[in-house]
């Protein structure tokens, strides 16, 4: 495992420790912390506090007789056998957790023009997630964000402003950081991206044909 | 295993032990009479009551029960590790889609516990819990609904106050520890 430079910011690890956080960001967290054991140490910390908390709440004790009958139907269940679940590994470039939002199935990518392509892992009223795919040495058109975006490197690399970001690394850009990403020259750059709102281009898409994209 | 050292473990720690070595159902019953009740707090916090609140201690107990092999206590409390698995579930049935996680890492029985690294985490676990315990009703508070997902990420954002530097670098060596035996399994 190469070291990372950029991480999850930590209020942002808390946020996703405690369940506030919508899917597309848990999304990235989930994909991050499968590669970066900095950042897994800093949510296991958070579950720590948690944990802490839990244990020192009032217990429910109006419900004795609740949990009585309750802890009789777990102990007559512990033998059973437990109940299928799909368990999703990492497959390529992919963690875990981009293959359990693939189904895991390989991305069926979308052209968004100049090369560049998408498919879109979830979108709701919250947000949406997406992977992204960059030719070598091309520009993603510049854009500022309404809200926050988080974007992890998946495969190959990108530079902007801020920085140059490799495999693992996130991205964090809120709504003041206006940037024009491109993806270096070796291999494509795939990335995984996430934002709470809608992404403003500057050029490349009218911002009228962007809900048809859903970009 | 040392049963000295493990003897000083804290008590909850201590059972989850016992359930993961030795399938202990004795140990499991003292688990879920102590954290049913606190989950039920936890669920009842986001108006979770009732039947809707039994489904899902009952299915947090007994993935503490099946899952009891990937317990590390150098990388978590019993408590932390319940915290987990209340929150993964509890998203799950708010949510239409799973939770995403990261992906699991540990090593089934394992020959060599790290007890010493069970035995410093709880010691600051402790020491965590009494500053808790130390802190002005109104912090308590806001901690408490940081913690229970009570409020929003960017309120999130401006909570401090919880010595958890200590905690952070005791996960992180056993962590370290952790890929060294997993590296040294695949070079067998
Ligand atoms: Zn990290």
């Amino acid at each position: 495992m190469s070291p990372m430079i950029h991480h999850i910011p930590e209020h942002l690890i808390r946020a996703y420790a405690v369940g506030g956080l919508p899917q597309g960001f848990s999304l990235v967290v989930a994909a991050h912390i499968s590669v970066c054991d900095e950042c897994r140490a800093r949510l296991e910390t958070e579950e720590m506090a948690g944990g802490a908390i839990l244990e020192a709440l009032a217990p429910d004790t109006a419900t004795d007789g609740r949990d009585t009958a309750l802890l009789a139907a777990v102990m007559a269940e512990l033998d059973d056998p437990a109940p299928a679940e799909p368990v999703f590994v990492r497959s390529g470039i992919f963690p875990a957790p981009v293959m359990q939002a693939l189904d895991g199935r390989p991305p069926r990518w979308r052209p968004l023009g100049a090369g560049i392509r998408q498919t879109i892992l979830n979108s709701d009223r919250e947000g949406s997630v997406r992977l992204l795919f960059i030719p070598p040495g091309e520009a993603v058109p510049d854009h500022s964000h309404n809200g926050l975006e988080l974007t992890m490197v998946l495969q190959g690399s990108f530079h902007d402003e801020t920085g140059a970001f490799n495999v693992g690394d996130v991205e964090v850009a809120d709504g003041t950081l206006e940037h024009s990403p491109v993806a270096g020259t070796g291999a494509p750059c795939i990335c995984l991206a996430a934002t709470d709102a809608p992404l403003r281009f500057r050029r490349f898409l009218p911002r009228l044909l962007q809900p048809v994209f859903r970009i | 295993m040392d049963n000295d050292a493990e003897s000083r473990l804290c008590e909850q720690t201590a059972w989850l032990i016992a359930v993961r070595d030795n399938r202990d159902r004795d140990a499991f019953a003292r688990l879920f009479e102590f954290y049913a009740p606190r989950i039920r707090t936890m669920l009842a916090r986001s108006g979770r009551f009732g039947t809707a609140a039994d489904d899902i201690i009952q299915d947090v107990m007994l993935r503490v029960w099946r899952k009891s092999a990937q317990f590390d206590p150098a990388r978590a409390s019993a408590s932390a590790w319940i915290y987990r698995i209340a929150r993964n579930r509890h998203i799950d049935v708010i949510r239409k889609d799973a939770r995403p996680v990261p992906e699991e890492l540990y090593i089934e029985n394992t020959a060599e516990p790290d007890a010493a690294g069970g035995l410093a985490l709880d010691q600051e676990s402790r020491r965590l819990r009494e500053a808790i315990g130390r802190l002005r009703p109104d912090q308590r508070a806001v901690i408490e609904q940081a913690y229970m997902g009570e409020l929003s990420h960017t309120e999130i954002s401006e909570i401090s106050g919880l010595p958890l530097g200590t905690i952070k670098s005791r996960i992180r060596l056993g962590l370290d520890k952790l890929r060294h035996e997993l590296k040294d399994l695949r070079t067998e």
